[in-house]
Parts: structure tokens; sequence; C-alpha cells
């Protein structure tokens, strides 16, 4: 199996020119700011890119996003759009946090992770049953139900958090706390844990089963025409559940990965929106998992070479969500300005 | 007095409902922005960031020209801006309605932030309170008059707006254009009229409605501007629209019953219960769960919905 | 108002109400028409006639505004239009019914016909309703206004569509193939209406693929082949011509010198006859929930024998949707029984009918038949995903769904660049030729083949309708679900007619049948031939 292919290489020069474009369009806005889009940048890279420990936070922050790309291409080759995956994240992300202290301590460490990452799994499974059989039999649209759960999540995660799972040592609401020690293990020193390898192959075996086996084959079936896959025989209703289920196992996942390899605790207040920007990522590498692992450490690199360069700059974080949907927009708009140009020829 | 002499006596009733309409409005106004595009057919996510936008700059207007009104005028006008880039990215251009509508959401929330930062840094500044219009005769009803009666003009105008749609979807043309968009845009094009332009209206109309429920929220509801204050807003909004089967009326029920959950929060820390806020957080969001498992099957989007229009494609 | 037609009367042919000059229209790859000059005159009923691929659709598009052409002209009463949308073909005065229904089933059939106007119009719906019934009276129909379009049947339908085209007034109407829905008696009736509309000094163009249509219908005759008008038949000559000179000449212009293609003449082949044997099929009491716009089944019961060609006719919408599915086992049988073989199957999925060799050709070859984005390759097994020997344990073989795919290609014939090409790029004819291929693959025992012409030129017609006959002789039975009685009638051995979701009876394809069935498309029984056999 060709890992890195041609029409890979294609498929990543192509947005290669709206990139630099919208790179362009930002520093136009920064130079408008009176800020140095220059030095703007070059603190981009030195930040994640260059300077070892940046670098190493750029790839410890792929691994939850990684997982949820898995996720979300999973569910959007079937033609479901999965956006509960904010929720699905938070509660696994919750569950983990809780029981990981009590079973490190009480099992083997080498059964209590992957017990921790089947619960992560089977929490994030269990919050897409109600919109999965919802649509799978009452043909309810899952974009509604999944957005609802995810409301749901967010507030359920809060309540278990401060009630069930609190720690009652400390004053803010929070689980109680993984030790360091006890957290994923680390490659050779540095930053890296384990969870960031495991979501690489995770995302690659999504793509290998989205490709190259049968089952992969029916989820691009029922994505491309559930009308031909109703006559080809497919039982649609079993995929579609089976689908959501596997989608928001692997969102599930990413919160643990989350957990377990960097923060060991979940606080009332937090919940990172990555489901929302993974989505568009997704999108623009067409579903393919090994661009979309380009995608996402583009992405990557933004965030934390932007977190940087902002605050260099004297300028919010929130500037990169502008950088960021600047080239979502014009990615997708010369996308489709080739499209037509191909279909045309 | 006890927790239930508390609960019921006017002053709370009061409080409560007149907190659920303040809540409510902007639910409703962006909830029947978005029924516009969903009739024309086309899946509007950067509802979130039209509000976000129209809460912006309608708080900046307020506080600089110190109009109420013009704020509420800026918030429309930055709500279309937003939806025109929408209109022309998506139904002119045809580009994924998805990709193009989150984009949008999370440029204006970069945006927003950023030029929050700049104009106000880390201050907050707040808005005088607006002195509330209280309805002739209406107003003097015991304890519902006093909070369902008594708000600032524009909870009025919104609630004309129902009217006015519900009309202008039954008896105009235009209602007929939009339906045809959303069911049948091949039908509507055959018969002479612009698909393209229809939708686009749509989206820019829902923008305005967006906007407007941004500058509410932002001007009336909290009196000061804080980034990402929409929190969800607007993707609620698209749910409203989405089960409201295309009565703008439904779009209100909805609207009031989220609306109510939240002033429910408020009231039941006021009373002293002990409930938690998240259990009655979740209260809207578990009822629409509930909604769509008994009647969900029944609930019909328009057919075309989410899909671009080009002639002679069928 | 006289019903002789205009030029019976004795009126001089009036100047053309329309005029087409050297229109010429190029999509890629091909010529789809060139330089034709076609006139229609007021008072006259012209026939277009041309097989599929001829390029009607596209003249019917530049009439219509939908398509721009390349070169040419189109003037109305003399003044050169410029058609760049549908709104200026409408303000031009044209109306056109198109093949396809243009209207929104969600609403009414008034605010169907409301559509399109200026959206700052007040909309004035007591006047809309008004109009609509002087026309109903017109054209004779009864038709409730309010009625939600969709639900109307497919005849009421094309009603509406019709004064939908004449709503605001227009002189010009055009039909793009209107018959296809219609039992003979409805292209009867519509021939009539044309008529009476003619008549009213209308110019009246009907385009059509069908020969005995033209016969019935027209008054003036033009034939499009590959693109270019090749024969005008003017009033005055057509109408001199006895039927069989008729005949011959247009078969002449369609076929460069006759070549009696059964397809466009409609000829009678009387299929061989059968032997005595236990059933392949047996259909008892079969019934289905209603679902959607589709008639249900109502206790359907027919037998068909090994290597028998069973015909199902009816004026389409009468229940042949959910036969075809319910024998494939995509649509669960609400009663009944149904037995493939002898073995009962009612309760059996898609799959498990495939695998008893029973195959379902559908229809709808681009919407369910195939996926467009995917291969031909992958199309050609696409009922067998997870299946040996091209799925191994659950992992894709590639070159096992390539040879095979290589293989079937080169055995029907399927016209492609290469086996790796989307589906969606074939032309359709060739997609339905990979969908012959892919159902006729794996040792079929019973072909359920839903309109396996529709829509194909007369070679590919030929050839399909050869291949259904060759694999019956060969023991295939068949069950040919089809709106073209001449196609039944050529292939079948005895015809079920479905009305209503009723089999209200099976005529032995014999001398007459083409009368009887025709009857009983009506809904009229009574007299021989019904019953099971």
């Amino acid at each position: 199996m060709r890992l890195i292919g041609r029409a890979h290489i294609e498929a990543v020069l192509r947005p290669a020119a709206p990139i630099v474009i919208a790179l362009a369009a930002g520093g136009l806005i920064l130079a408008l700011l009176g800020r140095d889009p220059f030095a703007f940048y070059a603190q981009v890279v030195r930040r994640a890119i260059t300077s070892q420990s940046g670098l190493q936070e750029t790839l410890v922050l792929m691994a939850p996003l990684l997982l949820i790309a898995a996720s979300l291409i999973v569910s959007f080759r079937a033609g479901l759009w999965n956006l509960g995956v904010d929720g699905q994240f938070l509660l696994a992300a919750v569950f983990v946090a809780a029981q990981a202290p009590g079973w490190v301590e009480r099992m083997p460490y080498w059964v209590a992770v992957p017990a921790l990452f089947l619960l992560a799994a089977a929490v994030g499974a269990i919050w897409s049953i109600v919109p999965a059989l919802l649509r799978a039999y009452q043909g309810v649209n899952e974009i509604i139900s999944t957005l609802m759960m995810t409301f749901l999540g967010l507030s359920t995660s809060a309540l278990l958090v401060k009630t069930v799972f609190d720690d009652p040592d400390t004053a803010v609401p929070q689980t109680l706390v993984l030790p360091v020690a006890e957290r994923l293990p680390r490659i050779a020193d540095s930053l890296v844990h384990i969870g960031v390898p495991i979501a690489v192959i995770a995302i690659l075996v999504v793509h290998y089963v989205m490709t190259r086996t049968s089952f992969g084959t029916r989820v691009g079936i029922v994505g491309h025409n559930p009308a031909a896959a109703h006559h080809f025989g497919l039982n649609v209703p079993r995929l579609t559940v089976g689908v959501l289920a596997l989608s928001s196992a692997l969102a599930g996942l990413a919160g643990a990965v989350e957990i377990l390899g960097v923060r060991g605790v979940v606080r009332a207040d937090w919940h990172p929106s990555y489901g929302l920007m993974v989505v568009p990522l997704v999108f623009l590498a067409r579903f393919h998992g090994v661009v979309s692992i380009l995608f996402v450490a583009f992405f990557a690199v933004l965030v934390i070479g932007g977190e940087s360069a902002s605050r260099r700059a004297d300028l919010p974080n929130h500037f990169l969500l502008i950088m960021v949907a600047l080239i979502l927009l014009i990615l997708a708009l010369v996308e489709r300005t080739a499209g037509r140009r191909a279909e045309a020829l | 007095m006890s927790a239930v002499e508390a609960l019921l006596s006017a002053t709370f009733v009061t409080a409560f409902v007149s907190g659920a309409v303040t809540a409510a409005v902007p639910l409703l106004l962006v909830g029947l922005g978005e029924q516009i595009s969903e009739k024309a057919g086309v899946l509007n996510l950067g509802l979130e960031g039209m509000m976000l936008v129209g809460a912006y700059c309608g708080f900046a207007l307020a506080l600089a020209s110190g109009s109420f009104w013009g704020g509420f005028g800026a918030g429309m006008a930055g709500g279309a801006f937003v939806a025109a880039l929408m209109a022309l990215l998506c139904v002119r251009f045809a580009l994924n309605q998805i990709v193009v509508g989150i984009g949008l959401t999370l440029a204006a929330q970069g945006a927003t932030s950023l030029a929050h930062h700049i104009q106000f840094s880390s201050t907050f500044p707040r808005l005088p309170r607006q002195p509330e219009l209280a309805l002739p005769l209406l107003s003097d009803i015991p304890v519902l008059g006093e909070s369902l009666f008594t708000q600032h003009p524009f909870a009025y105008l919104s609630a004309a707006a129902i009217v006015l749609l519900a009309w202008l979807y039954r008896y105009s043309n235009v209602g007929l254009n939009l339906a045809a968009a959303g069911e049948k845009p091949a039908a509507l094009d055959l018969a002479g009229v612009s698909v393209v332009a229809t939708r686009c209206w749509a989206v820019l109309a829902t923008g305005a409605f967006a906007g407007a429920g941004g500058a509410y929220l932002a001007n009336v509801g909290a009196g000061l501007f804080v980034p990402f204050m929409t929190n969800g807003a607007g993707f609620m909004g698209i749910v409203l629209a989405m089960l409201a089967r295309g009565r703008p009326s439904w779009v209100l029920a909805g609207a009031l019953v989220v609306g109510l959950s939240t002033s429910l929060t408020t009231a039941v820390q006021v009373a002293g219960f002990q409930v938690p806020t998240d259990v009655v957080q979740m209260i809207p969001f578990a009822l629409i769960i509930i909604f769509l498992v008994a009647f969900g099957r029944s609930a019909r989007l328009p057919e075309a919905l989410g899909r671009p229009y080009e002639r002679g494609a069928h | 108002m006289g019903t002789a037609p205009a030029h019976e009367r004795g009126w001089a042919p009036a100047a053309p109400s329309l005029l087409l000059s050297g229109i010429t229209k190029r999509f890629p790859g091909v010529l789809a028409n060139d330089a034709v000059s076609l006139a229609l005159h007021p008072g006259e009923v012209h026939v277009l006639l041309g097989e599929n691929g001829a390029g009607k659709s596209t003249l019917i598009g530049v009439l219509s505004g939908v398509v721009r052409p390349d070169a040419g002209s189109v003037s109305v009463r003399g003044r050169t239009v410029a058609l760049r949308a549908p709104r200026d073909a409408i303000g031009a005065g044209i109306g056109t019914v198109y093949q396809h229904a243009t209207l929104v089933p969600t609403l009414t059939v008034v605010e169907n016909l409301m559509l399109g106007q200026r959206w700052s119009a007040p909309m004035r719906r007591d006047a809309a309703i008004e109009r609509f019934e002087t026309f109903a009276r017109r054209l004779d129909v009864r038709i409730d206004p309010h009625a939600p379009a969709g639900d109307l049947a497919l005849g009421e339908q094309q009603s509406v569509e019709i004064i939908k085209a004449l709503w605001r007034g227009e002189s010009i109407l055009v039909l793009d193939e209107p018959t296809s829905m219609l039992t003979p008696q409805g292209v009867t009736e519509l021939g009539r209406l044309l008529r009476r509309l003619a008549n009213e000094g209308l110019a009246v163009l009907m385009v059509t693929h069908k020969l005995h249509e033209v016969l019935e219908i027209g008054d003036r005759v033009s034939i499009l082949k590959r693109g270019r008008l090749v024969a005008e038949l003017a009033p005055a000559e057509f109408k001199a011509m006895d039927r069989e000179t008729a005949i011959a000449t247009i078969l002449a212009a369609m076929f460069d010198g006759g070549n009696s293609d059964a397809a466009a003449a409609g000829s009678v082949q009387p299929a061989a006859a059968r032997g005595e044997a236990a059933p392949m099929l047996e259909l008892a009491h079969v019934s289905t929930r209603p679902h959607g716009r589709e008639t249900p089944l109502a206790a359907v019961s027919f037998t068909v024998a090994p290597g028998e060609i069973f015909g199902v006719a009816g004026v389409d919408g009468n229940g042949q949707q959910h036969l075809a599915e319910v024998i494939a086992g995509q649509r669960k049988a609400s009663g009944g029984e149904i037995r493939l073989s002898g073995r009962d199957v009612t309760h059996q999925s898609v799959r498990e009918r495939q695998a008893l060799g029973l195959r379902f050709l559908t229809d709808d070859r681009l919407g369910e038949g195939s996926v467009g984005a995917f291969s031909v390759a992958l199309n050609l097994v696409a009922k067998r995903v997870g299946e040996a020997p091209f799925w191994q344990r659950g992992v894709v073989r590639q070159e096992r769904i390539d040879s095979h795919a290589r293989e079937l290609i080169a055995r029907h014939d399927v016209r492609t660049p290469g086996a790796e090409t989307p589906i969606a790029k074939l032309s359709g004819g060739n997609v339905q030729k990979a969908l012959f291929a892919r159902e006729l693959s794996f040792d079929p025992q019973l072909v359920v083949y839903h309109k396996p012409t529709h829509g194909l030129d007369a070679a590919n017609t030929r050839a399909a309708r050869d291949l259904i006959r060759r694999r019956a002789e060969a023991g295939v039975a068949a069950v040919v679900i089809s709106t073209e009685l001449d196609e039944l009638i050529e292939l079948a051995d005895r015809i079920g007619v479905m009305y209503r979701g009723r089999l209200i009876g099976i005529v032995p394809n014999e001398r007459g049948a083409e009368a009887t069935i025709g009857r009983l498309m009506t809904g009229v029984t009574g007299g021989h031939g019904a019953g099971d056999a």
C-alpha cells in the first residue's frame, strides 16, 4: 500500500497557492492594524516548528485533533453530519478524568490505560445513540439532534464535574487530578506522549478501512447515494447507527488522549471547541486520511505559533480565528474554480 | 417567607417572565431569520457569526452615538454584511454551505474579538439601561402586564415581525418564490424567476434578522459586549428554525421555551433552591430531543435544502 | 369553432408564429443541433420526430430559453428575439411543457400557476382561480385548484402543466415528449386537445420519438437525426399520403433506407412458445403498504415459468414501482407470499434473493441503479460488496474487481474510457449496458427488468431486447415491466396489466392482444383474457 503517492502530493500542493494567498491577506490585515506581518509569521514558524518545545507542543495538540478528524471522516463519508463531536469529546474526557486516578492505582498501568480508552470510546458512542436511532429509523435530521446532544453534553459534563466527580479538596470544581507521573508515557525526553503516534495510527487505520475494506465501501455508497445503498441491499439503518457509534467513539478517544496525555484533570468551565475547527479541515482534505494529517498539522502550527505571535504583537488570541477562516474560505473558493475548470476540459 | 411563597410573589414572577422575554427575543429574531433562508433552500451555518457581528456593531454604535435605534440599524447592517459574503460564496458560487457557514462563524468570532480588543482592550463599557415602553391597557394587567407588555420597543417590533412574515409566506408572491426555491428550484427557474436572486435576498434578510438579534442581545439583554457572547444562540436558532416547520409562530414557541428555561436558571437561584444551574440549562435541549423523538418523523425540511442550484443540472 | 384542421378549411398557411434559423449548439464531444431551421405556423400541430440523442431536447432548450445556441436565431412573428432565460421565452409568448414535471409538489395547483410573477406584484388568488376554471373548461378537465400538485395523478399534472404553459397568454406551445405517461386513449385525448388549441390559433410543436403519435397527431412532420433536420413533410403533402407511404417515408428519412427497425415502427414479433414447467416465480396475493406517492399493490398474483418472459403493462404509476421493488426485496410485502423456485422468499433480503438467482434491473439507472462518482468497475460489483472473490476477509481485491470489469465491459460492449472511469461520465446507453452486465452476471435465474429500454436510442434498444430474449431462450426467466406496449408485444409470452395496484388481467401474447391490453390499461375488465394463468 503506497502511503504517499503522487495523488497525495498533488492534493497537498493544490491548496498551496490559496494558502499563500490567505496568508498574504492575513498579513495585510496585520499591516492595517499596524503590526509587522513578517515578524508575525516568522514568530509563528519559530515558535511552532523550529523551537524544540514549540514543535513538541504542536505535535501534542495534534493528538486530539487527529482523532476528531478521524471521527469526522468516518461520519462525513457516510453523509452523516456528526456535529456532536464536541459533546462526545467532553463527556468522555470527564469520565476518563474522574476514573483515571482510581483505576491507575488499582490496576496495572498497561491494563488501566486501554481500559480508560475503552471507557472513553464507550461514553462517546453512547452519547450518539439517540441521534443515531432517530436518524436511522425515523429519518430525523442528525444536524439538529447531534447539536442538541452537544449542548446537553456540555451541561451534563459541567454538572458531573461539579457534583459526582468533584474533587472535594479543591475550591474550584474539578475532578481528581491524575498525577503527571501517571499520565501517558512520553517519547524520549519530550512533551510528546504516546497518544500522538496512537492518534496518527488511528487516522491512518480509519483511512485504510474507509478506502480498502468492504465496510468502507458500504459507507461510501451510503454517503454518495443512499437510494443506491437501499437498492444494492445494504442495511442502511444498521450502517447509520454503526457509523455514528464509531465516529463518536473516536471523538471520545480524543477526549481520553487529551486528559491522559496532557491535562490530567477537567475543570467545570473547560470546553475547547476542537470539533468546530476540524470540520472545515476535513472537508478541504476531501475526507482523505493522509491529507487530513497535513491539514491538521498546518492548523496546529498556526494555533501554537499564532498564540505566541499574537501575544508578541499585542493582539488577542482570537485573531487566529480570522486567519483560519480566511484560509478556509479562500481554499474553498479555489477548490471550486479548479474543479469547475477540470470538468469543462 | 417560604420558598414557594417567594416563587409565587409578584416581583418574582414579574422578573421571571420579563427575563424570559428578554432572553427569548434574540432567539426569536435569529430563528425567524434562519427560517427565511431555510425556506429558500439555504442551510445557513454562519448564523452565529452574523449574530455576533450584529451584536458588536450594534453595541459600538449605540455606545458612540447614544442611540439605541441607531444601534439596531448598525446591527442589522453588520449581520447583513456577513450574510452578503455567505450569499456570494454559497449561492452565487455554489460553495459548500457547511464549510462556508462555519468559516464565516469562525471569522466573525475572531474579528469581533479583535475589534473589541482594539477598541476597548480589556474594558467592558456598559450601555445605560434603555427605558421600556409600557403598552397602554395591556401593561395594567396584574403581574403579567408589567412583565410581558413592558418591554423595549424592539421586542414589540419582533412580535410584529412574526405576523408580517406569516402573512408574507401565505399571501404574497415573495412567499411563493421562497417556497419554490426551497422545494423545487427548477420550477421557479423555468417560471422565469431567478433562483439565485431569490436565495440571495433570503440570505441577506436572514443576516439582518440575526444582526438585529445580536444587537438586542448586547444592547438590551446584557448592556455590554463580550467576545463570543452569543454562546451558541445562533446554532440554537438553526435548530428552532428546523423544528418550526415553516411557521413563524412555532419559532416563537421554541424561543419562549428556551427563554423561560434561561430565566428559570436565575430565578431558581434567587429563590434559594439548590438546583444546579446546569440542570436547568439542560431543560430546553432535553425538551427538543423529546420533541424529536415524539414528532421527528413527520418533520419535513425543504427538499432542496443545502443543495446549490444550477440550471439544467437535473 | 371548427374542428377540422386549419389547412383543410381553405386557409392559406399563415405566416409563421415562430421561426428557428440555423440553430447550432455544441456540447463537449457532441454536436447537438446542426444548423436546424424550423417554422411553427398558427393553426398547425407540428410534430418533431427523432430518436433519443437526435438533439430534440436541446432544441426545446433553445426555444424555452434554457439553452443558448452557438449560432442561429429565433424570431417570433417576424421579430428576432434573444432568448437568454426562461423569462424571455415566456415574454415572447412561448409556453413550454417539459418532459420532467416542473410543478412544485407542496404547492397547490393554483399556487403553481401563479408562480413566476414579480415579487412586488400583489397576489390575486381569486382572479387566478377564475382564470384556472376558464382554462379547465377550455381543456375539458376537472381538477381541484386547491389540491397540492403532488397529489394529482400524472395525467392531471400534465394538464396543469399545459395550462401553466398557456397561463400568460402564450400563443406558441411546445411540448417535450408529453406522452410517455399516457395510455393509448390518453394519447388520443392529448391529440384532440392539441388539435383544439391549434384551431384556436395556437402554433403547437410536439416533440416525440414514437412514430404512431406522429401519424395520429401531426399536421406537419419534421425529422431530426443526429442534430440535423433531415426531412420535413408539409401538411398538404403529409395528409395526402396513406398510412403505409407515410410510415415508409418517415422511416427512410430516419434510418437511411428503411432499416425497418422494429423499435421505431412498433411492429410485432411474436415470442416463441414456452413449455410447461414448475414456476420460477410465484406471487400469491401480494400487497404492499402505501408509501409516498407511489401506488401500493393490492393482492397481486401471477406466476412465471422458467425461461418465460412475463410482461407487465400499464400506465406509469399504477403499482409497477412497488411490484418491481417487492419482488426484488427492496420493499416489504404487507401481505401475501413470494416464492422463487418453490422457495418462500417473502421475508428474505435483497442480498439473499440475489444469491438465489433473482436480479433487478431498475429503471432509475443514475438514481438508485449506480453511484455516479464510483468507477464502472466498482458499480459492476456494487451488489456484492464484501463477497468473495472481490473482497477477502473484508479487504478489497482490486485486481479481481478490475479484471471482472474488463471482461464484462468487453462482453457487453460498454463504451467507456476505462474501467476506472466514474460511471456518471458514460452516456445513458452505456450505463444501461453496464447495469445489464451487472445483473446478468453470476448465473441469474430470474431478472426483473423495469423499463429496460427507456431513453435508449434505436440501436441500444434493439440490443437490449435481443439480450433479454436470448437469455430467456437460455433459461433466464424475465419479468419485463414497461410502458411501451410494442416492447412487450415483441418480447413477452404473456402480459399482465397493472391498474391501480391490481393485476387486473393477464393476456396471452397473440393476435388482438394489443387492443385487449389497451382496454385493461384504462381499468376496463370483463371479456377474455382476465385471470391467472
